[in-house]
């Protein structure tokens, strides 16, 4: 767990990276509270707070007396959301970085390329 | 809707001219984790005691389950304190601390303290005398969490403990949490490896209350930033600073609130780190040396 943000937002997180993977499909059964609590030893109401907060996103549903559910839908719309956060938090940093040491937009481009063949 | 298990309004403990626990103001709600946090002398044992019906407070309301504790056979029934240095009759094995736990526990467990001593892999047929301070601590963790307590005190409870019995501690206080609500009040010294499993943070410094506050709301809502002391004092000009350190041109200073997407921008376009504060470093800022320098600083220009 990192420590600069809450637990709940992590767990959050954790579960929305298992439906865009793919590891977890729509449909498909999330861990119980007390099992995210037990396995990740935080404290039951943090771990509630997680879940609750991709029940209020429309992530996951419940099914009263059986347990959280992914929704149908659910993948299209978290990479949506990703997609939409993918610039202000791993584009910025990489220009301000790249025009600290005064690679530009082209030398940066031909970085991206080269990586990703190497990759 | 929670319901209200601890009300404490003014609470007082004076010994002589030492003011122990000053006025206190503070409520524990039902089936909740709190972590009891603070230095040495603080006044955490204190507190716990006049919690728990052992000490008189001398001034201030105090409701345990809707009563004054001491003298309250139904309201002491229903609680469990592990003090630090537990003793027992020197003749005792702890064996028999299993056995008459459940003449003062009714929701003792026994099959549940029979798990645990064989998790503490403890002796149970040596005298007390006999055991190692680990394992003097085990049998108190044991009675801790198999009582079932509705308010239950753990105060120090690992002294001498290794890790790996301190993690069988957390995951099993944990487990048996989940299944048995209850509420639980932790007091340590190891902040960072109880800080997760902690619902509500009680901090506590001479005698006063210093921080009543979710442990959620509390993670991350400090950070360090450092780097050149320009470009430092600049970013954090409007902030409320809670520690600060230097070294010549450099300089490292912890401020209290959240940083937004912008502001982590700005610092990485300003050239400074930032550094998520953990709790426990939280706690050393704020009942520590530094902060009472500063606040002095500012009281002496205000």
């Amino acid at each position: 767990m990192d420590e600069s943000r809450p637990i709940f937002i992590q767990i959050a997180e954790q579960v929305e990276n298992d439906i865009i993977e793919g590891s977890l499909s729509e449909g498909g059964q999330i861990p119980s509270t007390n099992e995210f609590a037990t396995f990740l030893r935080v404290n039951p109401a943090t771990a509630l707070k997680g879940v609750n907060r991709l029940v209020d996103d429309g992530i996951v549903e419940k099914r009263r007396g059986i347990g959280m559910f992914v929704t149908q839908g659910a993948r299209a719309r978290l990479i949506e959301r990703r997609k939409a956060d993918f610039a202000a938090e791993y584009l910025r940093p990489l220009i301000i970085e790249a025009e600290k040491l005064g690679i530009d937009i082209e030398e940066l481009a031909g970085l991206l390329r080269a990586e990703r063949i190497t990759s | 809707m929670t319901r209200t298990v601890v009300r404490a309004t003014g609470l007082t403990k004076r010994y002589g001219s030492f003011t122990a626990v000053d006025a206190v103001d503070f409520t524990l709600e039902e089936n909740r984790i709190y972590g009891l946090l603070g230095r040495n002398g603080a006044g955490k044992t204190t507190v716990m005691q006049m919690l728990t019906g052992q000490i008189f407070p001398n001034d201030g309301q105090l409701e345990v389950f809707g009563r004054t504790p001491a003298e309250h056979a139904d309201v002491l029934r229903r609680l469990c304190f592990i003090a630090e240095s537990q003793r027992y009759p020197d003749a005792f094995h702890a064996s028999h601390v299993l056995k008459a736990a459940p003449w003062f526990f009714e929701n003792w467990d026994a099959e549940f303290a029979k798990r645990l001593v064989d998790d503490f892999r403890l002796p149970l047929n040596r005298p007390i005398k006999k055991l190692s301070r680990g394992q003097l601590s085990a049998v108190g963790v044991i009675v801790g969490l198999a009582s079932r307590a509705p308010l239950t005190f753990f105060d120090e409870p690992y002294l001498g403990l290794d890790a790996v019995a301190r993690h069988i501690f957390y995951d099993r206080l944990l487990t048996d949490y989940a299944a048995h609500p209850r509420t639980i009040v932790l007091s340590t010294h190891l902040i960072d490896e109880v800080a997760n499993l902690l619902e509500h943070l009680l901090i506590i410094d001479q005698g006063r209350i210093l921080l009543d506050r979710d442990a959620e709301e509390v993670r991350g809502s400090a950070t360090t930033v450092a780097g050149g002391r320009a470009a430092v004092e600049s970013f954090v000009a409007d902030r409320a600073v809670i520690g600060r350190e230097g070294i010549g041109g450099l300089a490292s200073v912890t401020i209290d609130g959240r940083l937004d997407q912008a502001d982590r921008v700005r610092a990485a376009e300003l050239g400074l780190e930032l550094a998520p504060v953990s709790l426990q470093q939280l706690i050393v800022h704020m009942t520590g040396t530094d902060l009472r320098a500063d606040s002095i600083e500012q009281e002496v220009a205000a």
